[in-house]
C-alpha cells in the first residue's frame, strides 16, 4: 500500500508532524491514507485482539494435533517418536525467523525507496519478534538435536547460518538503537537489513547436502511432499499460529513506536488523554 | 497422564524446548504491556509539563 508514496515525492522528512494527507488525492485515497501512522494507529489496535485471538486458537489445535494425534501413527520401536513433537515449535519458529527477517528487510527497502516513515517503524517493530522466533529456533533445535544427534550443538551449516541470522537480528536493533538521530538509525539499520537479506537463501540451501556421507549437513534435503500429512497439518498450524502472534506483538510494539514518534502532534495528544 | 509429561523418557529435551516457546512468548506479551503503560505514563507527563509551561510563558500556540 506504501507503493503509492511514489506518487508524492515530496511527502517524506520535510514535515515532522506527521505524514502530509494531500488535498487531491490522485488515486486510491483509502490505502494511501493507511501510510499515516494517525491512521494505522487504531487500525492496529483494533487488530491486536483478533491476532492474539487466531494465534491461541490455532496454537492450541496444531498443540493438540501435535501431542495427541500424531504419536501413534509413527509408531515403531522408534524412539524417535517421543521427542520428535519438538518440531512442532522448531519448524515453525524457523519457518518464522526467516519469513519475519523478510519483512523486516521489505518494509526497510520500501521506506529507503519511497521515504515513507511508516514503514521503518514496522521494520522496527518488527525485529524483537523477529530475533525471540530466531533464537527459540536454535533452542529447540538444541534440545531436539542432543536425543538425536547426541549434541546440542554443531557447526552445520544451517545451525551456524541460523545463527548468523540471529546476529542479524542484534545487530539490526543494536544498530538502531546506537544512533540518536531516528531518521539516520532508520536509514543506516534498513541498510544493515537489507545487506543481511544474503542470509535468507544460504540458510535455506544449507542443507543441499547431496550425500549425508560426504559433507556434515545435519539437516538433510526434504520436500514437503515427503512429510506425513499427520506431521505437515500440526506444523503449518503452528506456524499460522506464530504468524498470527507476530501480527499482534509487532502491531503492539509498533503503536509504541508511533506515540514515541509522533509525541509532538495533535492526535498523540488526544490519545494519551483519553488511554493514559 | 503421566505418559504425557514422562514423553517416553525425553521429558527434559520436550519440556525443555516447549518451555523456553511459551515463557519467551508470554515474556513478550507482557513486556508489551508493560511498555505501553510506560510510554503513555511518559507521554502523558511531558505533555502536562508542556502545557503548564505555555500557560506560564502566557503564550498560546
Amino acid at each position: 500500500m506504501l507503493g503509492f508514496a511514489s506518487l508524492y515525492p515530496a511527502h517524506n522528512y520535510d514535515d515532522h508532524r506527521g505524514w502530509i494527507v494531500p488535498s487531491k488525492p490522485i488515486t486510491m485515497p483509502n490505502l494511501f491514507k493507511l501510510a499515516s501512522p494517525a491512521t494505522f494507529y487504531p487500525v492496529a489496535g483494533r487488530a491486536i485482539p483478533w491476532f492474539y485471538g487466531v494465534a491461541v486458537v490455532l496454537i492450541l489445535i496444531g498443540l493438540y494435533v501435535g501431542f495427541f494425534e500424531t504419536a501413534d501413527q509413527l509408531g515403531g520401536s522408534n524412539p524417535q517418536k517421543e521427542y520428535y513433537r519438538i518440531i512442532f515449535v522448531h519448524v515453525p519458529a524457523a519457518w518464522m525467523s526467516m519469513w519475519l527477517y523478510l519483512v523486516l528487510a521489505g518494509w526497510a527497502a520500501v521506506g529507503l525507496v519511497f521515504n515513507t516513515r511508516l514503514s521503518f517503524m514496522m521494520a522496527n517493530a518488527v525485529a524483537p519478534t523477529g530475533a525471540i522466533f530466531t533464537f527459540l529456533a536454535l533452542w529447540t533445535g538444541a534440545f531436539w538435536g542432543r536425543p538425536s544427534w547426541g549434541t546440542y550443538w554443531d557447526w552445520d551449516p544451517r545451525l551456524t547460518s541460523e545463527l548468523m541470522l540471529f546476529f542479524l537480528y542484534i545487530g539490526y536493533i543494536a544498530l538502531h538503537s546506537a544512533i540518536d538521530d531516528t531518521r539516520r538509525a532508520d536509514r543506516a539499520a534498513a541498510l544493515l537489513a537489507i545487506v543481511g537479506l544474503v542470509m535468507l537463501p544460504i540458510i535455506y540451501w544449507s542443507i543441499n547436502c547431496p550425500d549425508p556421507n560426504q559433507c556434515a549437513a545435519l539437516h538433510q534435503r526434504s520436500a514437503p511432499g515427503s512429510i506425513h500429512m499427520s506431521i505437515l497439518i500440526p506444523m503449518l498450524t503452528m506456524t499460522l499460529g506464530f504468524w498470527s502472534y507476530s501480527f499482534a506483538t509487532a502491531f503492539s510494539r509498533l503503536r509504541g513506536i508511533i506515540l514515541i514518534r509522533e509525541a509532538d502532534s495533535a492526535w498523540v495528544r488526544d490519545v494519551v488523554a483519553r488511554e493514559a | 497422564m503421566s505418559e504425557l509429561f514422562s514423553q517416553g523418557g525425553y521429558a527434559g529435551f520436550v519440556w525443555g524446548a516447549y518451555g523456553m516457546v511459551a515463557a519467551l512468548m508470554i515474556a513478550e506479551v507482557i513486556v508489551l504491556g508493560r511498555n505501553r503503560r510506560t510510554i503513555l505514563a511518559r507521554l502523558g507527563r511531558l505533555l502536562r509539563a508542556r502545557g503548564d509551561r505555555r500557560q506560564g510563558s502566557g503564550r498560546e500556540s
